[in-house]
């Protein structure tokens, strides 16, 4: 598990070592089983992340393959974190280490969640998807870098482009991820919105 | 891009502007909360100095770690008791009302919300749960959310949302005698797939769902979020009035007639465009169980576990992975295999007309010995009104347990657990690796009458033939 402190402010460049994890439609209790979900703090989170998978592959996992150990990209297949809308979830990816995640697609949920812990998701095709992970397992020792405004993941290997969608790219870039400041600043008119709402108003219609 | 959906109306309504990058400041008029996704964010509210902007607008209950065996307090696992002060502790400091155990109307929040009247048409709807797409059946637009975004619904009462596509799901026809709405969802996400409605809205619409009580529409929708669609709605109509009249949080009296009006108004104009539409025949539908690791491997009673090499491409891996971990071989009929633990509850199938269609079956036969097999009420009320049914009795007489109202098996985050590689027959919503408390456990969703058919008989089997033997 890496120590690096968890996202702040303005995010436009990851840089670390990068894990692959294949498989498709990995939901979001495998990625932190439901007992884990007893606690009022996400603190214990990173070290319960993927536990049963870990357990059944005895030490074979990628997250407990020791050359795997401080990655901060983590390389995903399709619709990664269907399932229960837990955030418990990426928080543990994050407390384990994880920074950003590359993959062919991302459960809608999953990807929402991500954004605001300051997480890019970024997508490519399934073939640079699989080329991407082939490269990384033949070499996992490298440097990658992720950079958002190019939206390219290279290492000395070679580059593969990326897909970042733009809202959440502005947000990242602007450091206004972290939403909720905005979203109270807007006083005025959340004040409009609720008096217009038949269902707040008696069901008098302005 | 959609228009003139009733998606389209209801975000239009609630749209306070926009946010840096595109998204959509969008308000919510109802925010559901419970004990597990909520702790942190009273947390960080905390930590920001901020309150909770609309508590009134804001409703909590317990449902994911309580016992369902022993609710007296406090809880014998001290970190569900915990869990449960934690959240009384919040909602008592913010004035937030709180649902608790004995209250009479608590149960799971899917539940208790549309019974208690707080869900209606037209409404946003956001609750730290997938499932929330079950309100989608009133005519609201539900939908599940993080953490995070709980605290920032607190703080803001809104949320920064991306407008969905609208995909609309047309079903023609009516359900046979013994083919439920779980049947046809489970049908829906088999033939879509479980990514098909990643980035849509599902309109479930057409004579087949026009047919279909509210608590079947629950069903449907509820399971939206399993085709991968974060919100599925039905557009309102006089059985959702119905229905609504006279609840406790429904409008009053003298703004019935206003309500119906408005409510009439919202659903999909005639002309409206969607960005995808599908079809379906509901009579066409056989009783549908799950075989493998996601809800959309499911077969009809009479197919087999399918060969991976038979499945388009993108569907091999998966299903191989499946066969694994299911330790079920491609060919085996699926009507036919053991099962040792059966449940009936859950956000999906914990309704009073799900144990009433379950001890439709049950009644004048026993469970088969050596399995286990249990019913959970989804809410107090539920539990009552089965009470004053005497399905209680019967389900005992039957050989099922009878327990008190919670999430128990279906997510397993309190005593109700698998053990070791058990394999249950249940009407919950999921049957990920593991998810129903044991690391190794299986499952197969079903509806509440085939899991009743599955304990009596010790295996999968078709509750129409029991259907019918009971009619002759």
């Amino acid at each position: 598990m890496t120590q690096t402190s968890f996202p702040k402010d303005v995010i436009s460049c990851i840089e670390g070592k990068c894990i692959a994890l294949p498989g498709d439609d990995i939901d979001t209790d495998r990625i932190i089983p439901a007992r884990f979900l007893k606690c009022v703090n996400f603190k214990d989170l990173g070290k319960q992340v993927f536990a049963d998978d870990r357990s059944e592959l005895k030490g074979t996992h990628p997250f407990d393959l020791k050359i795997n150990n401080n990655a901060s990209i983590l390389v995903v297949n399709e619709n990664f974190g269907c399932g229960s809308s837990r955030e418990h979830a990426p928080q543990a990816l994050m407390r384990w280490g994880i920074r950003a995640i590359v993959g062919q697609s991302f459960a809608e949920i999953f990807y929402g969640n991500c954004l605001s812990l300051g997480i890019p998701c970024a997508t490519s095709s399934p073939n640079e998807i699989n080329s991407l992970q082939k490269s990384i397992n033949k070499k996992n020792q490298q440097n990658w870098k992720l950079d958002l405004r190019s939206q390219i993941i290279n290492s000395s290997i070679g580059a593969w482009k990326l897909y970042i969608e733009d809202g959440p790219l502005e947000m990242l870039l602007t450091g206004k991820w972290d939403a909720t400041s905005q979203l109270k600043s807007n006083e005025y008119e959340l004040d409009r919105v609720q008096n217009s709402l038949p269902y707040l108003n008696k069901f008098h219609i302005n | 891009m959609s228009s003139g959906t009733l998606y389209d109306k209801v975000w239009d309504l609630h749209r306070v502007g926009n946010l840096p990058g595109g998204t959509t400041q969008l308000f919510v008029g109802l925010h559901l909360i419970h004990e597990v996704t909520s702790p942190q964010a009273f947390s960080a509210l905390e930590d920001k100095g901020m309150g909770v902007r609309c508590p009134d607008r804001t409703v909590a209950t317990v449902d994911h770690i309580v016992p369902t065996t022993n609710q007296i307090r406090p809880f014998s696992d001290p970190l569900a008791e915990e869990m449960l002060s934690t959240l009384e502790r919040n909602c008592a400091f913010h004035g937030i009302n709180l649902f608790g155990i004995g209250s009479g109307h608590q149960g799971i929040v899917h539940v208790i919300a549309p019974e208690l009247g707080l869900t209606q048409p037209g409404m946003t709807i956001a609750c730290g749960d997938s499932h929330t797409s079950t309100h989608g059946a009133f005519g609201a637009i539900a939908f599940g959310i993080g953490t995070s975004q709980v605290r920032d619904v607190l703080a803001s009462q809104s949320l920064a949302m991306n407008k969905l596509k609208v995909r609309r799901i047309w079903v023609d026809g009516q359900l046979s005698q013994g083919v439920y709405a779980k049947d046809l969802i489970l049908h829906v996400i088999r033939t879509l797939g479980v990514k098909g409605g990643v980035g849509y809205a599902y309109e479930f619409a057409g004579p087949g769902i026009d047919a279909l009580s509210m608590e079947e529409r629950m069903t449907i929708c509820n399971m939206a979020i399993e085709g991968g669609a974060r919100c599925g709605y039905i557009n309102p109509d006089s059985t959702t009035f119905e229905y609504l009249k006279a609840r406790k949080y429904s409008p009053q009296v003298e703004e019935w007639d206003r309500a119906v009006t408005w409510w009439r108004s919202l659903s999909s104009n005639e002309n409206a465009i969607f960005d995808d539409e599908v079809y379906f025949d509901s009579s066409a539908i056989a009783p549908t169980v799950t075989w493998g690791i996601t809800p959309g491997q499911g077969v009809a009673i009479n197919e087999s576990i399918p060969y991976p090499e038979s499945l388009e491409k993108g569907e091999r891996l998966i299903a191989q992975e499946a066969s694994n971990y299911m330790n079920l071989k491609p060919g085996t009929p699926i009507s036919g295999i053991p099962v040792d633990v059966c449940f009936i509850g859950s956000c999906t199938n914990g309704r009073l007309s799900d144990l009433q269609a379950a001890a439709a079956v049950a009644k004048g036969r026993h469970v088969a010995k050596g399995i286990k097999a249990f019913v959970v009420p989804g809410s107090e009320k539920v539990a009552k009104a089965a009470v004053q049914q005497g399905l209680d009795d019967l389900f005992t007489k039957a050989g099922f347990e009878w327990r008190q109202p919670g999430c128990s098996m279906c997510l397993a985050m309190n005593p109700d657990k698998l053990e070791g590689n058990q394999i249950s027959a249940s009407s919950s919503n999921r049957n990920f690796k593991g998810r129903q408390g044991s690391a190794n456990g299986r499952t197969l969703l079903m509806s509440p009458a085939m899991v009743a058919a599955a304990a009596i008989a010790g295996e999968v089997t078709d509750v129409r033939h029991m259907l019918t033997q009971k009619n002759s």
